[in-house]
Order: C-alpha cells, then structure tokens, then sequence
C-alpha cells in the first residue's frame, strides 16, 4: 500500500487540482473580498469611495436596534423553532418508518417532495393556499368554527407561519436522515434491553437514542446552517425587506437587502461577517455538544 | 397493547404525515387546472372538469418556455462540469486518505451566498461576463462540485480497495485502477450526485436573481417576477409552478433509492 501511495503523490494532486482550485478560487478571493469591504465606507458601487472607516461599519450594524438586532431575533427565533420542531417530529417520523411496511416506497418517494421542490415554487403554493380570501386554510379553519386569519398579509403572523412552511419543507429530510442512522443500529441490545424487561419508552431513551446521537447531531447541524441561511422563501412571499414592517426580515434578507436594494456596501459586508461569524459559532457548539456524548 | 391495533393506528399515522405532506403539492397541481374562477373558490376541491387553458397561456408567452429552456441547460452544462472535476478529487481524497481537504466543503456549505456574490459580480463584471451562461454556470458549479464531492467522497470509501489493487497488480496505472475499475464500480453513486446536482442547480434561486440577465433568466427568477399577477392569474401562477416542479416530481418518483441515498450521505457517519 505505501509504494501504491507514495508513487501517486503526483497523480492525487493532478486529480484533486481541478475541484479544489474552483472552489477555493470562488471562494477565498471573494471572502477576502468582503472582508476589505467591511472595512471600508463604499456605497453605491464597490469601488466607490473605498476610503478605510476604522470598523466604523461594525459598530454602526452592533448600534442598530432598528434593522439588525430585530434580524438577529428572527434568525434565531426562525431557526431554533422550526430545527427544534423538525428535529421532534422527524425523529418521531422516522420511529413510525423503523420496521418495514407495505408501501415504504412511496412514502419514502412522498417523503422526499418537499424537500426537492423548487423553494420559490413552494412559496407560491403556499401563497395560494394561505390566501385570506380566496385560500383552502381559511375555508379549512371556518369549516371548524376558527376565524379567518390573515397569515402572510399579517405583521404578526408572517414569521411563525414561515417557520411553519419551514416545518413542512425540511421535517421529512430530518426523517430521512434520522431513519437512515436508525437503520444503521445493531439490533441486538434492543432486543436484549426488552429481554430485561425494559419498556417501550425505556429501549428508545436508553438504547436507540443513545446510538442515534452522532447522527442526530450531524443532521442537526446541517439543517441549523441552512435553517440560518433561509432566504429564497423569505423573499419570495415577502418580497423586499421581509415585509412592509421588515416582519420577515432574517439576517439573510437584510443582507441581501442592503447589497442590492440599498448598494449600502460596506455595511452590507460588515453585516456579512458578523453572520458568517454567527452561523460559525452555532456549527462549532453544536459539533462540541455532539462529541460530549451526554444522553 | 394488541398487536393489530397497534398496526392499524401506525398503518394511519403514517397515512396522516403522507397526507400533510403530499396534499399543498396536489393542490397546486390541481389549481393548474382550474379555470380563475375556481381556483379563487375553495369549495371547488379535486374534483372538477380539468381545462389547459392555463398551461396554454403560460407557453404562448415564450418567456416561460425560455426559462425553462435556461434551467435545463444551466442545470445540465453545470452538473455535467461538476462531475469531471469533483469524481476524481472525490477518488483522490478517499484512496488517499487526505480528509482535511474535504473541510473546504464544509466551509463552501457554511459560507453565507451573498458574501460571495458582490466579489463574484464585481469580478465577472470586470470580465464582461454578468448576464451570461458562462457566469451562470460556473455559480451554481460552486454548488455542484462539494455536493458531488461529499457524496462521492463516501461512495469511493465503501469500495472494495482489494479490486482496484488486483488491477494495479494485473498492470494497471492508479489512474487506470481509477478509470477502468472504480469508475465503472462508481456509476450509480455517480448518477446519485449528478441528478441531486441538476435538482440543486433546477431550483437555485439567488445566483440567477442577480447574476442573470433578461435573455439568461432562469425559471426560479421568472416565476418571482409572476408572483405578482398571483392576485389576477392564480391560474397562470400555479401552471408555471407546476411546470417548475414535475420534473423533480418525476425524479423523486423514478431515482427514489439513489436520491434518498444521497441526501443521506455522509450523515450517518458524523
């Protein structure tokens, strides 16, 4: 094997070259990029002005009370409740999937349409859905006794009812994650768990949880970063701003708001940074819980 | 409890989640095919005289038709790219064990798209390049190749090395145990990646809003802009957002094993 290896150190590189030097190539030069810009006074265009303003940028986002900590509750809000309410309901999901049945093919094939549907497609159809006058949710909701409500014409109501979407969307991939780590599961302590008279309840506290948390932390992780980045069905029931009062406005729409509505550059990137830094901060505390293997 | 009724109440909880999931993508394709006067009726259920009056419209327009045209060759040009440069690195980085390579998908995952795409407009500006294929292509790649990478990084690690050794020993170069053994071996985790690649790449939303022009716009970005006839046309609206949507429909129902294993990958390993 080490003369398989060694002989090779050309060839890996040769291989790896292509992929690796597109990636970094898009990526580092832009990262850098913002960085600068975070640092300078630019608006209007990027290289407008360019003067350094000494992290002014910074201490004018951290200053904002109006736009940006507003946006920094919402991303927050958005993400832990529609990952915590994903995270349940998909875990309780894929329980039900565990033993096979009759038809695990085509729930699983149900399973995966949400999650592979164009999102600003699914914007519309919940749009039409939610509509207040013309909407089945009202019509549904009325049936039942309820009022009609407003739902995305609502200030209120926008941002839970977006998480809710969220819900929809993304649970079935945290199923699916989560029954693909189950099925990887040895069977035999569970059965010896039942041998020593353990409940139902019991066997999936103590054993099937147990073995299922590196995997329910990987999806946790991965569903909490794109959770944070959510922005093509933000934008596209809301439009601009997250909503005439920025009710829907995440720190990803604020962003994007900044760079293209406003061409506030600097700022823009500034705001960029702190949220790059943010979504960093959640990876590396979720990755440290998950190896504190404490269930 | 009794075996049969616990069967039975499993049997509808799992009729109930199906049902949630499934019904507002019924709904929308069900609305294509109402006339504007029952779409705005919510008594009007599933059952109705079915018209194409709807998909009609949309199709005479030729922007749609244009669209769709711009995602399919968007879609193909990228992912056909993405998979020539990402299959082998993902073989180098499996064989050869140089794991720390692969953080740079974790990064490009992390990443924020905004804070690339003012540098990235700024650049291809320079270049003369904003509006085009090229630019288009080469953004949603930047989706594409650590999709294709971290799904293959895994599917080349659950190879049998003994195969690709035995060739080395028959005289094989490792580039020949590369192409004429693992590669062949390869092919399903190979279309896996690709068809993901191409869903992505189908679906992708903010590259195309900024980095598109009128002529190159794709069918996310058309369909953003026809959110605002939704109060005139629901109709319409529902038609291209069905349009947008059957062929990923027609892809879970046909590759469903390939693509569960994908979106899988890699998670079950931590």
């Amino acid at each position: 094997m080490s003369g398989f290896d060694r002989s090779n150190r050309r060839l890996r590189w040769l291989m790896l070259a292509p992929a690796l030097g597109f990636v970094g190539l898009m990526i580092v030069f832009p990262l850098l990029f913002t960085l600068n810009l975070s640092l300078t006074d630019a608006f209007g265009a990027v290289n407008a002005g360019k003067g350094y303003n000494a992290g002014q940028n910074y201490l004018d986002a951290l200053g904002d009370g109006r736009r940006f900590w507003p946006a920094v509750w919402r991303t927050v809000y958005f993400t832990v409740g529609a990952v915590v309410i994903e995270t349940i309901l998909g875990l309780a999901i894929a329980m039900l999937m565990r033993k096979p049945f009759r038809g695990m093919r085509v729930v699983r094939t149900i399973l995966m349409v949400p999650l592979l549907a164009t999102p600003v497609a699914i914007g519309i159809l919940w749009l039409l859905i939610l509509d207040p006058t013309n909407g089945i949710a009202n019509h549904l909701l009325g049936s039942v006794g309820i009022p009609p409500q407003e739902f995305l014409g609502s200030v209120s109501q926008s941002l839970p009812v977006l998480m809710l979407i969220d819900v929809w969307q993304w649970t079935p991939m945290m199923a699916l994650l989560l029954l693909a780590g189950l099925s990887t599961l040895p069977e035999d302590p569970e059965e010896a768990a039942q041998v020593d008279g353990a409940n139902a309840w019991q066997r999936f506290r103590y054993v099937i949880l147990p073995g299922l948390w590196t995997t329910l932390m990987t999806a946790l992780v991965l569903r909490a970063v794109d959770a944070l980045k959510t922005f093509d069905i933000l934008y596209a029931t809301k439009g601009a701003g997250g909503g005439s009062d920025f009710e829907v406005e995440t720190l990803n729409v604020y962003a994007y708001g900044l760079t293209f509505d406003y061409q506030e550059y600097g700022l823009a990137a500034a705001v960029l940074v702190l949220f790059t830094l943010f979504i960093v901060g959640v990876v590396v505390l979720l990755r440290r819980r998950s190896r504190e293997a404490s269930v | 409890m009794n075996r049969s009724l616990w069967t039975a109440l499993r049997a509808l909880a799992i009729t109930v989640v199906c049902l949630i999931i499934a019904m507002p993508v019924v709904w929308m394709i069900a609305a294509a095919f109402k006339t504007n006067v029952q779409v705005t009726d919510p008594s009007v259920g599933l059952i109705f005289s079915p018209t194409l009056e709807n998909f009609r419209n949309v199709l005479a327009d030729g922007e749609i038709a244009r669209s769709l045209g711009n995602s399919a060759l968007v879609g193909l040009i990228s992912t056909v790219l993405s998979a020539l440069i990402a299959v082998p690195a993902a073989w180098a980085v499996g064989r050869f064990r140089m794991h720390s390579t692969g953080s740079l998908v974790l990064v490009a995952r992390i990443v924020p798209a905004i804070s690339l795409l003012v540098p990235w407009y700024y650049l291809f500006a320079q270049l003369g390049l904003v509006g085009s294929y090229t630019v288009l292509v080469l953004s949603h790649m930047f989706v594409s190749v650590p999709l294709i990478l971290w799904i293959m990084i895994g599917f080349f690690e659950g190879l049998p090395i003994e195969l690709e050794e035995a060739g080395r020993v028959d005289g094989l170069s490792a580039f020949g145990a590369f192409r004429r053994i693992a590669l062949p071996l390869a092919a399903p985790g190979t279309a896996t990646a690709s068809l993901l690649a191409f869903i992505f790449s189908w679906n992708n939303f903010m590259f195309a809003l900024i980095l598109s022009d009128e002529n190159t716009k794709t069918m996310p970005v058309t369909l953003f802009n026809f959110i605002s006839y939704a109060s005139t046309d629901w109709g319409g609206l529902m038609a291209a957002a069905t349009l947008m949507t059957v062929p990923v429909l027609l892809a879970a129902v046909f590759g469903q094993k390939y693509l569960v294993a994908g979106l899988t990958a890699g998670a079950t390993k931590g």
